[in-house]
C-alpha cells in the first residue's frame, strides 16, 4: 500500500503542480510532500496551489505528522524530509544550489521502500533524478513528467536517464494516475 | 524511531551512533536521523567505503575519523539577522518588555560562529539596553565557539547582512559596528562586552542559569521528538516567570503540554512567552 507521495518541481512548476493536484479529491489516502524550487521568500505557493485543489495545503513545520491529503510544501531556505510519519526541516548546505533540494526529499522518501511514490516535474536543471533512483531502487514508483509535456524538459529528461523503467505521463495524467495507484480500493474492488 | 530487523540500514546508522557514543560519549542518538543518514553516508564515501558499518569499525579505532564525521554532523550555517522580520519582533515586541528588568539576561543557545549573538547584541545596543544585559551564548562545537570569540565574520558577507539589519529595523548602517581587516569585518568590542561565549551541549547538560530571553533557532529541528521535549523541559527550567523564547521560523513547541505553559507574543515569528 502506497502511503507517501513526493515531488518535485522546478521551472514551470507552479502550472504543472496545480495540474497535478487539481484531480486528487479530498479523501486522497496519501500524505503528499513538494520541494518546488523557489528563488525569494514568497510563502504564497501554499496559498496558489490550495485555491486550485481540494485538499489542504501548507508549508511544513518541523516535525509536522503527515496527514492522508494533506499537501505539504517544503519552506524557502529549509530542505524538506520525511522520517516515519512525521516531516522534517533542515538547513544543511544547499545540494546542487538548491535548498530546499528535491534529491534531498525524495532520497529520505526511499527509507519508504515500496510504499513510496515519486514524481518529477518540469525545471532547467537536474534535481531530482538521483532521488528517484533512490526510491526506484528500493521498490518505490517513479513517475516523470513527458519532457514533451514540460515547460523545461531537462528534469524530466535528467530523471529518465538515471531510471529509465519510470513511468513517462504527460502532465495531466499524472493526476488521475496518482489517484489509481494510493487508492487501490477503487483500482480493484473487492481486494482486502 | 527504534529499527526493526527489516530496516538494516536504520540498525546499522542505531549502531554507528550507539559506538560514538560509548566510545567518546557524544550523543547524538537523539537526532532526526532523515538527515543524519544524509551525512554519515556523505562520510561514508569521502572515507571510501561501502557501509555505515565499516565508518562504524574505522571510528572505532581511530579518532581522527570521527573528528571528521563530527565535522560533517555539525551544521554551523548561520547569518546576521537572519529571519530579518524574527528580529523586527525582537525589536518591536521583546525588547519593550525585557525594558522592565533591571538587568537582562539572554541565552542564545546553539549560537555557532556566534552572528546570532552579535545581531542581539545590536539590537539591545540600539535600545539601551546592552549595557545592563548580559548574553549567553553557547554551542556545542568549540570550533564555533572559538571562531565565534573572534568577533569578525567574512567581510563577503555583508552586503547580505546590511540588507537583513535594515529590514529588521535597524536604526543605522551596519558598517557602523565594524571594520574591514583583510577578508574580515571586525565587529566593535563593545558589542562584546558583556557577551560570553561558552560550551554547552543541550542533550546532556543542565541549566546554569535564569533568563529573560532565550533565542534557540534551527537547531532543535535537528532533534527527534523525545530531544525536543527534553530540551523545552531544560528551557522551561531555565526561564523566569514570564520571560520569553525565539524559535525558528518553522519549528513548534513540543509537546502540547509543554507548548501550554506559553502563549505566542508574535505568532508568525514564533516569538513566546512563558505564561507564569
Ligand atoms: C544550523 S546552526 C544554527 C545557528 C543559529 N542559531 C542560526 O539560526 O543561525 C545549528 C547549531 O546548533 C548546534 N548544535 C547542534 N546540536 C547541539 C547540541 N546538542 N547542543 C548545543 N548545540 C548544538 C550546532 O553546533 C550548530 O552550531
Amino acid at each position: 500500500m502506497v502511503d507517501l507521495v513526493v515531488i518535485g518541481a522546478s521551472w514551470g512548476g507552479l502550472r504543472a503542480l496545480r495540474a497535478v493536484l487539481a484531480p486528487l479529491t479530498p479523501d486522497f489516502p496519501a500524505p503528499i510532500l513538494i520541494v518546488q524550487h523557489r528563488s525569494d521568500e514568497e510563502s504564497a505557493l501554499a496559498e496558489l496551489l490550495a485555491r486550485t485543489c481540494a485538499l489542504t495545503v501548507r508549508e511544513a513545520e518541523d516535525k509536522d505528522r503527515l496527514q492522508a491529503g494533506t499537501v505539504l510544501l517544503a519552506p524557502h531556505g529549509y530542505h524538506l524530509l520525511v522520517e516515519g510519519d512525521e516531516a522534517i526541516l533542515s538547513v544543511d548546505d544547499p545540494v546542487r544550489f538548491s535548498r530546499p533540494s528535491i534529491d534531498v526529499l525524495l532520497e529520505s522518501a526511499a527509507e519508504h521502500g515500496d510504499r513510496a511514490v515519486g514524481v518529477v516535474l518540469t525545471g532547467a536543471n537536474a534535481d531530482g533524478a538521483a532521488g528517484l533512483a533512490a526510491i526506484r531502487r528500493r521498490g518505490g514508483i517513479a513517475i516523470v513528467q513527458d519532457p514533451q509535456s514540460a515547460e523545461r524538459p531537462q528534469m524530466p529528461r535528467a530523471a529518465l536517464a538515471a531510471v529509465p523503467d519510470a513511468q513517462v505521463r504527460p502532465l495531466e495524467q499524472i493526476g488521475p494516475e496518482l489517484m489509481r495507484i494510493c487508492a487501490p480500493s477503487t483500482a480493484r474492488p473487492g481486494a482486502a | 524511531m527504534p529499527s526493526t530487523a527489516d530496516d538494516p540500514d536504520g540498525l546499522e546508522l542505531e549502531l554507528l551512533l550507539e559506538a560514538v557514543h560509548r566510545r567518546y560519549g557524544l550523543d547524538f542518538r537523539g537526532y532526526a536521523t532523515a538527515s543524519l543518514r544524509r551525512r554519515v553516508w556523505r562520510r561514508v564515501t569521502l572515507e571510501g567505503l561501502q557501509t555505515v558499518t565499516g565508518l562504524t569499525d574505522r571510528i572505532l579505532h581511530d579518532p581522527r575519523v570521527l573528528e571528521r564525521l563530527l565535522k560533517d554532523l555539525s551544521i554551523n550555517v548561520t547569518e546576521m539577522f537572519r529571519d530579518p522580520s524574527f528580529h523586527g519582533a525582537l525589536r518591536e515586541a521583546a525588547i519593550p518588555l525585557l525594558r522592565t528588568y533591571p538587568f537582562v539576561r539572554v541565552w542564545n543557545a546553539g549560537c555557532s560562529t556566534g552572528e546570532e549573538a552579535y545581531s542581539l547584541a545590536i539590537a539591545l545596543h540600539e535600545a539601551g539596553l546592552l549595557e545592563r544585559s548580559r548574553i549567553y551564548a553557547t554551542d556545542m562545537n568549540e570550533g564555533a565557539l572559538a571562531q565565534a570569540r573572534t568577533g569578525s565574520f567574512p567581510l563577503e558577507r555583508m552586503q547580505v547582512y546590511t540588507e537583513n539589519y535594515q529590514r529588521a529595523g535597524g536604526a543605522r548602517s551596519l558598517s557602523e559596528y565594524y571594520v574591514a581587516r583583510g577578508a574580515s569585518a571586525v565587529f566593535d568590542p563593545m558589542l562584546a562586552r558583556n557577551m560570553v561565549f561558552a560550551h554547552h551541549n543541550l542533550v546532556s547538560d543542565r541549566s546554569f542559569n535564569e533568563f529573560h530571553l532565550i533565542v534557540c533557532r534551527n537547531v532543535m529541528i535537528y532533534f527527534g521528538r523525545e530531544l525536543q521535549r527534553h530540551v523545552h523541559e531544560l528551557f522551561l527550567d531555565s526561564l523566569v516567570p514570564l520571560g520569553l523564547l525565539g524559535l525558528g521560523r518553522k519549528e513548534a513547541i513540543q509537546p502540547p503540554e509543554i507548548a501550554a505553559c506559553y502563549q505566542p507574543l508574535v505568532a508568525s515569528e514564533k516569538l513566546f512567552r512563558r505564561r507564569t
